[in-house]
């Protein structure tokens, strides 16, 4: 007989019992639908135990990875640790490395990467400041390549988190942040697939860790990267995304100037726009879509629509935080 | 006989090869595509899974009840039989191009016509 472990109480699973009976026969209130593995409403992450391969059909491969499954569908084969997917984190410390300025309003923090600490590339991790306030912000970093984590910060003016990291933060200072999380991110398989990549302002942080992923995964098909801004002052990382167009033939960078003329080599238009002009088709593609919460949606729809399964559509749409005058941009989390 | 119906369709990889064409139709339906913006797409998506599962004779937990509070929304926004019968049409539509036989068409849209009253909370 399994025990299942959730919430910090321990519940008895009779043989033959899916996590969801077993969680309902207790007493536990938890969501749910169709118990029949598929509308997907029951998903849960395995902590500890391993998910039953049944329990896993249909679900998306990036939170496949990660341990999610349905629990309606699962009878467990060993002792099992759950949790509901937003509550799945838990902390470190970590030391900031360097803090500098990638443009006019963003800085770059690279912080020690924690033992054990495992992230995908794209994913987002939340930073907590002194005053014990939290914002989630991507990573642009690769696990395999780089042994700090990277973070790009728009310094918003007021934002109680943005302002502490441009004002405040020092090498050497100690800070806390939880746990990856988030499904944005590049899995390998299907390498001769198209990838579109399509972000504005920060959304470029998580878009150069999946492109950089992708690369050294040995991605082989063609990779192409929108990054869009209104003028070209807000545009960052653009010599170096440049070099790698250069260094990488599957690799191509398209930086996008929505106002005024737009120096040599750079696009006019909205990213989006741009990206769904050069490519009216996406059957097929694999999409990545990180930046303002109305661009990505619009463009959710759009590339599905141009026959992306939605599968294959990876939208990451971030929020002005709402708060007492604190307007600090982060990542969209499913607990606000 | 509904159990049938599911495996004679494909079951769980017919509903799969179904969803994204049914979807993709319904969002760019002029008819009710409104009904549709600003949602989460992953989660609808999911809810179109589950609904296909349900009208192809599959494994359903489908109550009525919950049908009624997942579009009051939009009945107080207008959705009306018009519409109804659009999603129907859009139905027949994707499994046409998947080549299924006009019968097994017939049967579906039967099964999704029982639920017809309690989308429209009549």
């Amino acid at each position: 007989m399994s025990k299942i472990l959730f919430e910090d109480q321990e519940y008895q699973c009779e043989p033959g019992e899916s996590v969801l009976d077993c969680l309902i026969r207790q007493g536990v209130s938890v969501n749910y639908s169709c118990k029949a593995g598929v509308c997907q409403s029951c998903m849960m992450v395995a902590v500890e135990g391993e998910p039953t391969p049944t329990s896993q059909v249909g679900i998306k491969e990036t939170l496949k990875a990660q341990n999610h499954f349905l629990i309606c569908s699962c009878v467990p084969e060993t002792d099992m640790q759950v949790a509901t997917p937003d509550r799945a984190g838990s902390s470190f410390d970590t030391t900031v490395l360097s803090r500098d300025k990638l443009s006019a309003d963003v800085v770059r923090l690279r912080l020690v990467r924690p033992d054990n600490y495992a992230y995908l590339p794209g994913q987002f991790l939340n930073l907590t400041n002194d005053t014990g306030v939290t914002r989630s912000y991507s990573l642009a970093s690769v696990p395999e390549l780089d042994d700090f984590l990277e973070l790009h910060i728009r310094h918003v003016p007021g934002g109680l988190v943005s302002g502490w990291v441009a004002e405040k933060l020092q090498t050497g200072d100690t800070v806390t942040i939880s746990q990856a999380a988030g499904q944005c991110s590049y899995l390998p398989g299907r390498e001769a697939q198209s990838l579109l990549l399509v972000g504005t302002g920060t959304g470029l942080a998580p878009l150069v860790g999946i492109v950089r992923d992708a690369l050294q995964q040995g991605h082989s098909g063609p990779i192409h990267l929108y990054h869009g801004s209104s003028t070209a002052e807000g545009l960052y990382l653009v010599s170096e995304l440049l070099a790698m167009d250069e260094a990488n033939a599957v690799f191509h960078y398209h930086p996008c100037v929505s106002q005024g003329t737009p120096p040599q080599g750079m696009q006019f238009g909205r990213a989006a726009n741009v990206a769904l002009e050069d490519f009216a088709q996406l059957s097929g593609w694999r999409v990545f879509l990180c930046g303002r919460e109305d661009m990505v949606k619009t463009l959710q729809k759009k590339s599905f629509l141009a026959g992306a399964a939605m599968q294959d559509i990876f939208a990451d749409p971030f929020i002005d935080s709402a708060g007492t005058g604190a307007t600090d941009v982060q990542k969209k989390t499913a607990n606000g | 006989m509904s159990d049938a119906l599911f495996d004679r369709l494909g079951g769980e990889a017919a509903v799969d090869a179904a969803v994204d064409i049914f979807y993709r139709k319904v969002l760019a339906d002029d008819r009710i595509s409104r009904f549709f913006d600003g949602v989460d797409m992953d989660k609808q998506a999911a809810k179109q899974k589950a609904f296909l599962t349900m009208a192809f004779g599959g494994p359903n937990n489908y109550t009525g009840e919950d049908m009624r509070k997942g579009h009051a929304h939009l009945v107080e926004r207008g959705l009306n039989d018009s519409h109804f019968d659009a999603v129907v049409e859009n139905l027949g539509g994707t499994l046409k191009e998947l080549g299924v036989a006009d019968d097994l068409i017939g049967e579906v849209a039967a099964i999704a016509e029982t639920t017809r009253n309690d989308v429209l909370g009549k």
